[in-house]
C-alpha cells in the first residue's frame, strides 16, 4: 500500500495548485471545443439532410474520415505533421481544433438523427408558407430538434470533456498532463492519478444522469405525442 | 513529395509499421474478448437488482464510465507490476467492460418481461431463463452497439503510446521523426 502513503497525498495537496491550473486548461479547451464541435454538428447535419446531392456526400465524407480513425492519430497529425508543411499550431489551438473536428463528426450524427426525428409535414408547411430551405431548417426544424438532441449532446459533451485528456500526449497542460508531469517529477503517481480520477468524476458523472434525465423526458413527452395523434 | 513517399515505401518501414499492426490488433483483439465476458457480467448483475451485486456492478460502471481511458492506462502503468503493454489491456478492458455492461443492460431490458413471467411458470430456474431464454434475444439486440463499441476499441489502442507501447500509432510517430525532416 505503499505506492498510496499518506505523505505522497500531503505532497500533493500542497501543490493542488498545479491541478487547478489543469482543470482550468481542461474546461476552457473543453468549452471552446465544444462550440466548435457544435458549429461543424449544425452545419454538416442540415448538410446530412439537405435536398443537394453534394451536400449529402460532404457531410458523409466528413463523419466518415472522421469517426474511423483514432482522435489520437488526428491530434498527432495537426501537432508532429502539420509543421512539416510549414504550418506551426500552438498547442491549445491543436487541442480545440482537433476535438472540436472530431467530436463534431459525433454532433453531426445526433444533428441528422434529430431533424430525422421531426415530422416531414413541418418542413413541406414551412416551404409552402414561402420560408425558403435555410429559413425552415433555422426557425422550424432546428428548434424542434433542439429538445430531442439535447440528452445525446450531454452525452457528446462529457465524452469530449473525458477525450480532452488528450492533451497530456502533446504536453498541453490539461488536468491529466499536471497530474503526470507532477507525478513523475514526485514519482507518487497513485495519489495524483487518483484525484484526477475523483475530479473528473465529479465532472463527468452528474453531466451524463442529467443526460439520463432528459432522455427519459424527451422519451415520455414523445411518446405521449404519438397517442395523442 | 512522391519521392519522399516513396522513400518511406522501404521494405523496413513497412516491417515496422506492420509489428504496430500486429500489436494493435492483439491489443485489440483481448480487449474485445475479455471486456465482453466481464461486460455481461456486470450487465446482469446491474440488471438483476439484487442488492449487493446490483449495486457493485454499479458503482463499478459509472466509476470507470466516468474517467478518461488515458487516465486509467497510466495508472495502471504506474501502479501495477506489469509490462506496459499488459496493463494497458488490462486497463483497456475494465473500461471497455463497463461500457459493455450497460449495453448488456439496455439489451436485457429491451426483452419482454412476459418472457421472464412465461418461462419461471415453466419451471425454469432464475439462472435458466436468462441464460436460455432472456439472454439469447437480448444479445441478438445488442449486437449493432456492441459493433460500434469494439470499433472504437480498436481506435482507442492508439491510446497506449502514451506509455510507450509502439502500437499503430506509435510507430507512426517514430517514422515521422525520422522521415520528417525529408518530408
Amino acid at each position: 500500500m505503499d505506492r498510496f502513503a499518506a505523505f505522497k497525498w500531503q505532497a500533493l495537496f500542497r501543490d493542488w495548485h498545479i491541478l487547478l491550473e489543469g482543470l482550468g486548461r481542461t474546461a476552457s479547451t473543453a468549452g471552446l471545443a465544444l462550440l466548435l464541435a457544435l458549429a461543424l454538428g449544425v452545419l454538416f447535419g442540415v448538410l446530412a439532410t439537405a435536398p443537394w446531392r453534394s451536400g449529402r456526400t460532404v457531410s458523409r465524407l466528413y463523419v466518415s474520415l472522421i469517426q474511423n480513425t483514432p482522435l489520437v492519430t488526428q491530434v498527432f497529425f495537426l501537432y508532429y505533421a502539420l509543421p512539416h508543411f510549414d504550418i506551426m499550431l500552438p498547442t491549445p489551438v491543436v487541442g480545440v481544433l482537433g476535438l472540436g473536428v472530431y467530436h463534431g463528426a459525433y454532433v453531426t450524427e445526433v444533428v441528422r438523427a434529430g431533424i430525422q426525428a421531426i415530422h416531414r409535414g413541418q418542413l413541406e408547411a414551412a416551404l409552402s408558407q414561402g420560408f425558403s430551405y435555410v429559413q425552415a431548417m433555422r426557425y422550424v426544424i432546428l428548434p424542434q430538434a433542439a429538445q430531442i438532441v439535447l440528452p445525446p449532446m450531454t452525452n457528446q459533451a462529457v465524452a469530449l470533456i473525458k477525450n480532452s485528456s488528450i492533451l497530456a500526449m502533446i504536453s498541453g497542460g490539461d488536468l491529466m498532463f499536471q497530474a503526470d508531469s507532477w507525478s513523475a517529477s514526485t514519482g507518487y503517481y497513485g495519489p495524483a492519478y487518483l484525484t484526477v480520477w475523483a475530479i473528473y468524476f465529479a465532472i463527468c458523472f452528474p453531466l451524463a444522469q442529467l443526460a439520463r434525465r432528459w432522455e427519459e423526458r424527451v422519451r415520455l413527452s414523445r411518446g405521449g405525442e404519438v397517442t395523442a395523434a | 513529395m512522391m519521392e519522399e513517399l516513396a522513400a518511406l515505401a522501404q521494405w523496413h518501414n513497412v516491417r515496422f509499421m506492420a509489428e504496430g499492426l500486429w500489436i494493435t490488433l492483439r491489443i485489440s483483439g483481448l480487449t474485445i474478448a475479455f471486456s465482453f465476458i466481464l461486460g455481461t457480467l456486470l450487465g446482469v448483475m446491474r440488471y438483476s437488482g439484487h442488492w449487493l451485486l446490483a449495486r457493485i456492478a454499479a458503482v463499478y460502471i459509472e466509476s470507470f464510465r466516468a474517467s478518461p481511458l488515458i487516465l486509467l492506462i497510466l495508472l495502471f502503468r504506474f501502479t501495477m507490476p506489469l509490462k506496459p503493454v499488459n496493463s494497458g489491456t488490462l486497463a483497456m478492458t475494465l473500461f471497455t467492460a463497463a461500457i459493455v455492461g450497460e449495453i448488456v443492460r439496455g439489451g436485457l431490458n429491451s426483452v419482454d418481461k412476459g418472457q421472464w413471467e412465461a418461462a419461471r411458470s415453466q419451471g425454469f430456474t432464475w439462472w435458466q431463463t436468462m441464460q436460455h431464454i432472456v439472454l439469447p434475444q437480448a444479445l441478438r439486440k445488442m449486437i449493432p452497439p456492441l459493433t460500434g463499441q469494439f470499433i472504437t476499441v480498436v481506435k482507442d489502442t492508439s491510446y497506449v503510446w502514451v506509455v510507450g507501447v509502439q502500437e499503430l500509432t506509435g510507430k507512426g510517430v517514430i517514422i515521422l521523426g525520422q522521415h520528417g525532416s525529408t518530408l
